[in-house]
């Protein structure tokens, strides 16, 4: 079976002023994740002060856009169309949480090798959703 | 300073009803207060202290305050999701302990079913919350969150979902006793397998029910809970943590039970195998297997052997838990299961459990919940009870 995720309407991001850049780049085909600059470390989803050392100084810099999956799970019962979602740890370290799409459900598994795509929202955001590689 | 000894819990009620559509939220909170204050041999007029969480109705604790007509110098409305009402029956002991108030009531009800929830609708906490817009368009709901966690186990251990089926069928053998229970059939681990899959690998046996109704508990300072006539059941230790994506390092395989847990151990100074019954909430199956990991009933990865072959099934299983039935059979007010945790573990070192699934000389019992979403962001609570 195929992952008709195109048929299913992606619901719009609940977007606010913090997070509206993350968007932005989304709408430009960038998937930004969060770094510091005092710890250096990354982090999802990206924020203002970092999660780890609480820094001011951080930056949201493009990602790979390659990775593993974490986890996934398809919903098959309560939902119109049935849609898989999942964790992604990307090649940078951290994982975020997406859906995989254009591929057969059936074939996953976690460690799987993958890549971010970009799929249309409600209200026409562009959202990063992953696809085996 | 320690809460061991400090409170009593001296009240406990579960709502009888599954449905109730002629009901009103407040109805039922109230309904279940009163039935904790008559289980106590209290009035209304001792309580001064309430705590209450998201599922109170209106201003919370102000709108049910008035509701009931209490007069009280004590609230506190903590939400932690399922898990508030172990969380607040520690906060009420340790208010008691501070002589902020004598005598606490903790109230839950909801009408989940009356209403049409279910957890595979998708949640949405609005823009306000920052992880929404990084979650909503990908349609989490409670179940696939959980089922995430569900499939990682068993990639990092080789957990099987015949393991996972085992905690339902031990549930379904206790709740076979329990005349209000929702779902009263014994199932085998076949049949939780042929059931419909919800979110792959979590079948519709691996979920728990959706159902109206509520409870409440009341606890009270021990020269209170000594005047009374019921059997003496104190908190001797409990535990808060709440734990999520952690900056996007994220170990969905361990829930915040490993803290809570040992910080309840530690204060009531017992071991997980000295622990005769445990309420473990149940929303699915798996948030069972990894609650008991983490609380040190089994070491991390071990829980699928450690539940399979009745090993939860009271009168032969090693560990006794759940012996209401729990959310997968009995019931899940308000689709919080914290509160229930707490009543059966009561009934259990009252000696008041069913006879067919009441542990004997159960003297050392354990409540434990998670609130929110294990898949996500979620907090655990643990509390220890002791029949003096």
């Amino acid at each position: 079976m195929n992952n008709e995720t195109p048929e299913r309407n992606i619901p719009a991001p609940p977007v606010n002023a913090e997070n509206q850049r993350y968007f932005d780049a989304t709408a430009q085909g960038t998937l930004l994740i969060g770094h510091c600059k005092d710890c250096r470390q990354f982090h999802f989803y990206p924020r203002t002060l970092c999660p780890f050392c609480f820094s001011e100084r951080t930056e949201w810099v493009p990602a790979a856009g390659t990775g593993t999956i974490y986890s996934y799970s398809t919903s098959h019962r309560g939902v119109p169309i049935p849609y898989t979602i999942a964790y992604v740890t990307l090649d940078e370290g951290v994982s975020m949480m997406t859906n995989l799409v254009d591929c057969e459900i059936e074939r996953l598994s976690p460690g799987q090798r993958v890549k971010v795509v970009f799929k249309a929202a409600e209200g026409g955001s562009n959202i990063p959703m992953f696809t085996p590689i | 300073m320690s809460i061991k000894g400090k409170a009593y819990i001296v009240g406990a009620y579960e709502h009888p009803t599954r449905k109730a559509p002629d009901k009103s939220v407040a109805q039922l909170h109230a309904e279940c207060a009163r039935g904790a204050l008559t289980d106590a041999g209290l009035s209304k007029d001792d309580i001064d202290g309430y705590f209450c969480a998201g599922d109170a109705p209106g201003l919370g604790p102000l709108s049910m305050v008035d509701y009931m007509g209490l007069k009280v110098r004590h609230v506190d409305s903590t939400d932690t999701g399922g898990s508030s009402y172990l969380v607040h029956v520690a906060h009420a002991a340790q208010a008691i302990a501070l002589g902020k108030c004598d005598v606490a009531l903790v109230t839950l009800a909801g009408r989940p079913r009356s209403e049409g929830s279910s957890g595979t609708q998708p949640r949405n906490y609005g823009a306000a919350a920052p992880d929404s817009a990084f979650e909503v368009p990908y349609g989490i709901t409670t179940a696939n969150g959980y089922a995430m966690v569900a499939r990682r186990h068993m990639y990092e251990f080789g957990t099987t979902s015949e393991q996972l089926a085992w905690i339902k069928v031990a549930a379904s053998h206790h709740a076979q006793h329990n005349p209000d229970a929702m779902l009263r059939e014994v199932v085998t681990v076949e049949e939780v397998l042929a059931s419909p899959l919800i979110a792959d690998p979590l079948h519709r046996l691996d979920c728990c029910v959706v159902s109206d109704g509520g409870g409440a508990v009341i606890l009270a300072r021990p020269e209170i809970a000594k005047r009374l006539r019921r059997p003496l059941v104190r908190i001797i230790g409990a535990g808060e943590a709440p734990k999520g994506q952690n900056g996007g390092k994220l170990d969905l395989t361990t829930s915040g039970a490993a803290w809570s847990g040992a910080a309840a151990f530690a204060e009531a100074s017992v071991k997980p195998q000295d622990i005769q019954y445990a309420s473990i909430y149940d929303s699915f199956t798996i948030t069972v297997l990894l609650q008991l990991e983490d609380l040190g009933f089994c070491k991390k990865g071990a829980g699928g052997r450690f539940v399979a072959d009745g090993n939860l099934i009271s009168g032969s299983g090693r560990l006794p838990f759940n012996t209401d039935g729990g959310g997968l059979c009995n019931n899940h007010p308000a689709n919080r299961g914290g509160m229930t945790k707490v009543i059966e573990a009561v009934r259990q070192l009252r000696g008041e459990a069913h006879p067919k699934v009441q542990v004997r000389n159960c003297a050392l019992a354990l409540a434990q919940g998670t609130g929110g979403q294990l898949g996500s962001r979620h907090c655990s609570a643990t509390v220890i009870m002791e029949r003096e």
